[in-house]
């Protein structure tokens, strides 16, 4: 088993990344994931990681592609629901790097 | 890519929702499932009528209460949630005991629409024979 060390603490994650226990993410330690994968977070990336933090607590799963642009676009307007721009913040994947860095289970339905 | 003709699936649930992972295999295959854009429709029948009763409280067991996500298959576009009016009388439970699970209607502003249709048990033996493809859970 693989771990974030983070303030001192060992925080366990899977072999690709997502965290074994979604109650040890902190705002902080999302920071840290997202440097691991090459990403500043700027408020944009927050945007999704807050909406899929959102989706997980209203629904108990992570949303697939398809569905977070189409929310995305409900919630914020169609150029945040692009995909060109949801990949352009998240490189490999809008739903699948952004649930690593939001400490959420990856989407079902990913492979 | 050429068109090719939808087919009607029915995923039938006759199990309780927990002390078997029927149920939320049931619900993780109708989720992958929905990305093929399939005609895809849910019956809830036997003690399958209890997956969606609303107030469910898993903690004691250990387990995440899912009961949530299926309010969440409207966005994944299945709509059709059949539910054995017979199946809910012998176990003492009404529609009004089950959760309301919606579909939002694009063309009518996200006008919100319920999923959930109570159907008499000789409906339900025609759904079943109508669907191409039926997947028992």
């Amino acid at each position: 088993m693989s771990a974030y060390a983070f303030n001192g603490m060992q925080i366990a994650h899977d072999e690709e990344g997502y965290l074994t226990d979604i109650a040890e993410w902190t705002p902080e330690l999302a920071e840290l994931i997202a440097k691991s994968e090459n990403i500043a977070l700027t408020p944009e990336h927050w945007e999704v990681v807050n909406f899929l933090r959102d989706y997980y607590e209203e629904y108990q799963i992570a949303p697939a592609v398809r569905i977070l642009m189409k929310e995305m676009t409900k919630k914020y307007g169609k150029e945040k629901g692009d995909q060109k721009y949801l990949y352009g913040l998240f490189p490999y994947g809008p739903a699948k790097q952004a649930c690593k860095i939001a400490g959420l289970p990856k989407p079902t339905g990913c492979v | 890519m050429a068109e090719r003709p939808k087919k009607t699936f029915l995923y039938l649930n006759r199990k309780a929702p927990y002390g078997t992972i029927y149920a939320l295999e049931s619900l993780e295959v109708v989720l992958i499932g929905a990305a093929f854009e399939q005609d895809v429709s849910l019956a809830f029948l036997d003690d399958g009528v209890f997956q969606i009763v609303e107030g469910q409280d898993a903690s004691a067991l250990g387990m995440k209460n899912f009961s949530k996500t299926y309010r969440a298959l409207g966005d994944f576009e299945v709509r059709k949630l059949y539910v054995e009016r017979e199946s809910l009388a012998e176990r003492g439970l009404s529609e009004a005991d089950l959760m309301p699970i919606m579909w939002e209607d694009e063309d009518e502003d996200y006008a919100e629409k319920p999923s959930i249709r109570l159907v008499d048990r000789s409906e339900m033996t025609r759904l079943i024979g109508a669907a191409d493809v039926v997947l028992s859970f």
